[in-house]
């Protein structure tokens, strides 16, 4: 078996090595310093950065403003993950849910709607990311990647400013799929320049929900 | 589609190899645009992390403790991944990491797959050993894309077509897809590779890729990416096989959150880059149901006996070292005639073939030290370096022909001189008659015979001055 002969050799490879303990605290920056207001203000620059648009709305107004942003955007035929709240959907616009197991969409279906609209898990400003996790309100992976445009809504309590606080809230839930999106589908492999759109969805926008 | 691969135990010296570029003017101009480029972008989200350094030795830090422990994670990181319905090989070597998803093609009934990006995949040459079995492998990486059609070698860690500019790539799309009317303009060109790659994301059943890291504690499989052609590989097959490197294991979930700031800062100069994906075994409903992950020792397992150059396997593969060094932003990856090239592939290649190969990469670079600046993990690769060229000579010193070697007769000179005071003066005034044939008249020294000529082949040496500081000294009083 190569795995045994693999391990062994291994141990036998650090056989006599010393070992160093880690420092106790780490000293890079855990935890953020900016207000409320300044991080979500980094965020949206940071995510802006990237070309994706960043809304902002309030809880009672979400429905008329993902409507509004939908319309204007030509967007009509939208597909959304099974858990969503019904509350959120305007009737102007046509959604299609997707369903969990066999009675899911195909991914050919999924490809042809006009765009997905999600929740999302948590967002950090400082890397103008969001994180999603795949769970009933953000849908399998399939339904974020195949359509060109994702709309992604954001509680503001949801945004936190460092990684590392981002990595203490995915904590009891790490082993669940996981998609950290910054901005839209993009490459630099034409002369290291970041050309936006290639596979992903090349149009990102986010509606964050003031606190 | 022909294939066309590396191998270091066929490859021409560095030397030769790098003469022969340097006459490729746009390869170089190419090469030092995308670099420059690169550079530029990554020290300005460099320079906004007032904790870079301690992001740096909390980088370092992990992947140490990863590999001090290895056998502790790899296997923790196989219960996890099992547990969670994925299966996990190990492969000595990369014949049995070949044969290994051979087989796992076969029991999927796969004529086709979906690659991602993988250095590992190009180090045990897999494509072609498909092929072989008749087995097609589309790469979905725009720049993998590039050298899979235009049937060339990957140049770069993170951007390995960056050798090419856009409208080589254009001349290339243009004759390979039948779009006579493609522009070269990059969005244009971005456009043409997602079209022609839709049909195959939504039809071929199976994905191959590697990983960027193992996750011991939660089992998952990460992989960093731009385009989003690994989010289609890693979710849209049934089955998915990710070939990974031993040392690429780390032991907590958390410790992403050090690397995931470190390395798209360093790879790509960005604060992050667009799309990460994780996964810890099969989810229902979600993604492949047949995952499997194969472990590739390949000669890793050797480096890490070795307590000095051990630290070769903390690389996270970001090429920030490629991009800032001054050897390799003059050849390109091409010189190094590996799979890894620039700095890093000079103190891993030699090593991943024992030094019977190679052997003449630690001697590309000038030591000048700024991979080590860069590097996220603050791996020392001059030091390796230098281990390594000790290493090279070790090998040589036995051998009958090295007696008569020009160098090592002048070191052993040099050797017995330098130990002795009286021995060092004498030597110090024969030089300075025996150079005087040679002093131009500007006192400085523009040819010298024999091997010592290749030192003047590229630059002048000022004459010995005609009092040295110790004859200085004692004469100091005197006048």
């Amino acid at each position: 078996m190569s795995r045994e002969v693999v391990l062994s050799r291994v141990r036998s490879a650090l056989s006599g090595s010393k070992t160093e303990a880690l420092p106790a605290t780490p000293a890079y920056r855990r935890t953020g310093i900016l207000t409320s207001e300044q991080r979500l203000h980094m965020f949206e620059e940071r995510l802006g950065e990237y070309g994706a648009r960043v809304f902002q709305s309030s809880e009672p107004d979400l429905r008329e403003r993902l409507a509004t942003v939908l319309i204007e955007g030509q967007k009509l035929k939208m597909v959304h993950p099974p858990g969503l709240p019904e509350s959120w959907l305007d009737r102007r616009i046509s959604w299609t849910a997707d369903a969990p197991g066999v009675d899911g969409l195909s991914f050919t279906q999924i490809e042809s709607f006009d765009g997905v609209l999600t929740a999302a898990t948590v967002a950090v400003a400082e890397s103008g990311s969001i994180v999603l996790h795949h769970g009933p309100t953000e849908g399998r992976r399939a339904l974020t990647l195949l359509p060109d445009y994702h709309l992604c809504v954001l509680f503001s309590h949801q945004v936190v400013e460092t990684l590392p606080e981002c990595f203490e809230r995915l904590k009891g839930s790490a082993t669940r799929p996981t998609t950290f999106i910054s901005g839209p589908s993009a490459t630099g492999d034409i002369e290291m320049t970041r050309i936006k759109g290639v596979h992903g969805p090349r149009f990102l926008d986010v509606i964050l929900l003031s606190p | 589609m022909s294939l066309i691969t590396i191998d270091p135990r066929k490859a021409a010296p560095f030397p030769e190899a790098a003469a022969e570029i340097l006459h490729d003017t746009q390869l170089r101009k190419n090469v030092a645009h995308a670099t420059d480029v690169i550079q530029r972008k990554r020290a300005i989200v460099v320079a906004e992390k007032d904790d870079w350094q301690a992001l740096r030795d909390a980088g370092a830090a992990i992947r140490r403790e990863a590999l001090q422990h290895l056998d502790t994670y790899l296997e923790q990181f196989e219960q996890q991944f099992t547990r969670a319905g994925g299966h996990v090989h190990w492969a000595l070597d990369a014949e049995e990491a070949q044969r290994i998803v051979l087989a796992l093609l076969r029991e999927a009934q796969a004529t086709e797959i979906i690659k991602i990006k993988s250095m590992t995949s190009a180090e045990i040459d897999l494509n072609r050993s498909l092929a072989a079995n008749g087995i097609r492998a589309y790469e979905t990486d725009l720049a993998e894309l590039i050298l899979q059609l235009g049937a060339e070698l990957p140049s770069h860690l993170i951007a390995p077509a960056l050798h090419k500019n856009r409208q080589q790539v254009r001349e290339l799309f243009a004759r390979e897809m039948h779009l006579p009317n493609l522009t070269d303009d990059p969005p244009a060109l971005a456009e043409a590779a997602r079209l022609y790659l839709r049909e195959k994301f939504l039809k071929v059943k199976t994905g191959v890729c590697g990983a960027n890291f193992l996750v011991a504690d939660t089992g998952s499989v990460c992989i960093v990416e731009s385009e989003g052609n690994g989010r289609m590989c890693l979710t849209l097959p049934d089955t998915l096989i990710a070939i990974a490197g031993i040392e690429k294991v780390i032991p907590r979930f958390s410790d992403l959150e050090v690397l995931f700031q470190s390395l798209p800062r360093s790879a790509t100069g960005e604060r992050m880059n667009p799309y990460t994906s994780l996964w810890s075994g099969v989810t229902p409903g979600d993604g492949p149901r047949n995952l499997h992950v194969v472990l590739l020792d390949n000669g890793r397992s050797e480096i890490l006996a070795d307590a000095k150059s051990r630290q070769t396997l903390q690389c996270i593969r970001c090429g920030a070292c490629q991009n800032t060094c001054p050897v390799y932003r003059q050849t390109g990856g091409h010189a190094y005639g590996a799979v890894y090239g620039g700095p890093i592939g000079a103190i891993l290649t030699p090593q991943l073939f024992h030094l019977d190969y190679a052997q003449s990469l630690p001697y590309a670079s000038s030591l000048c030290g700024a991979c080590y600046e860069v590097c996220p993990v603050k791996i020392n690769i001059p030091e390796v370096l230098v281990y390594l060229r000790s290493k090279v000579v070790d090998r040589q010193r036995g051998k009958l022909a090295s007696v008569f070697n020009q160098e090592r007769v002048g070191m052993k000179m040099m050797a017995r001189i330098f130990l002795s005071r009286e021995r060092f003066e004498t030597a110090q005034s024969i030089a300075r008659v025996l150079e005087k044939p040679l002093v131009g008249r500007d006192g400085w020294i523009h040819w010298l015979p024999g091997l010592a000529g290749r030192w003047t082949a590229a630059r002048d040496m000022e004459a010995l001055p005609a009092q040295t500081f110790r004859e200085w000294w004692q004469g100091r009083g005197k006048q």
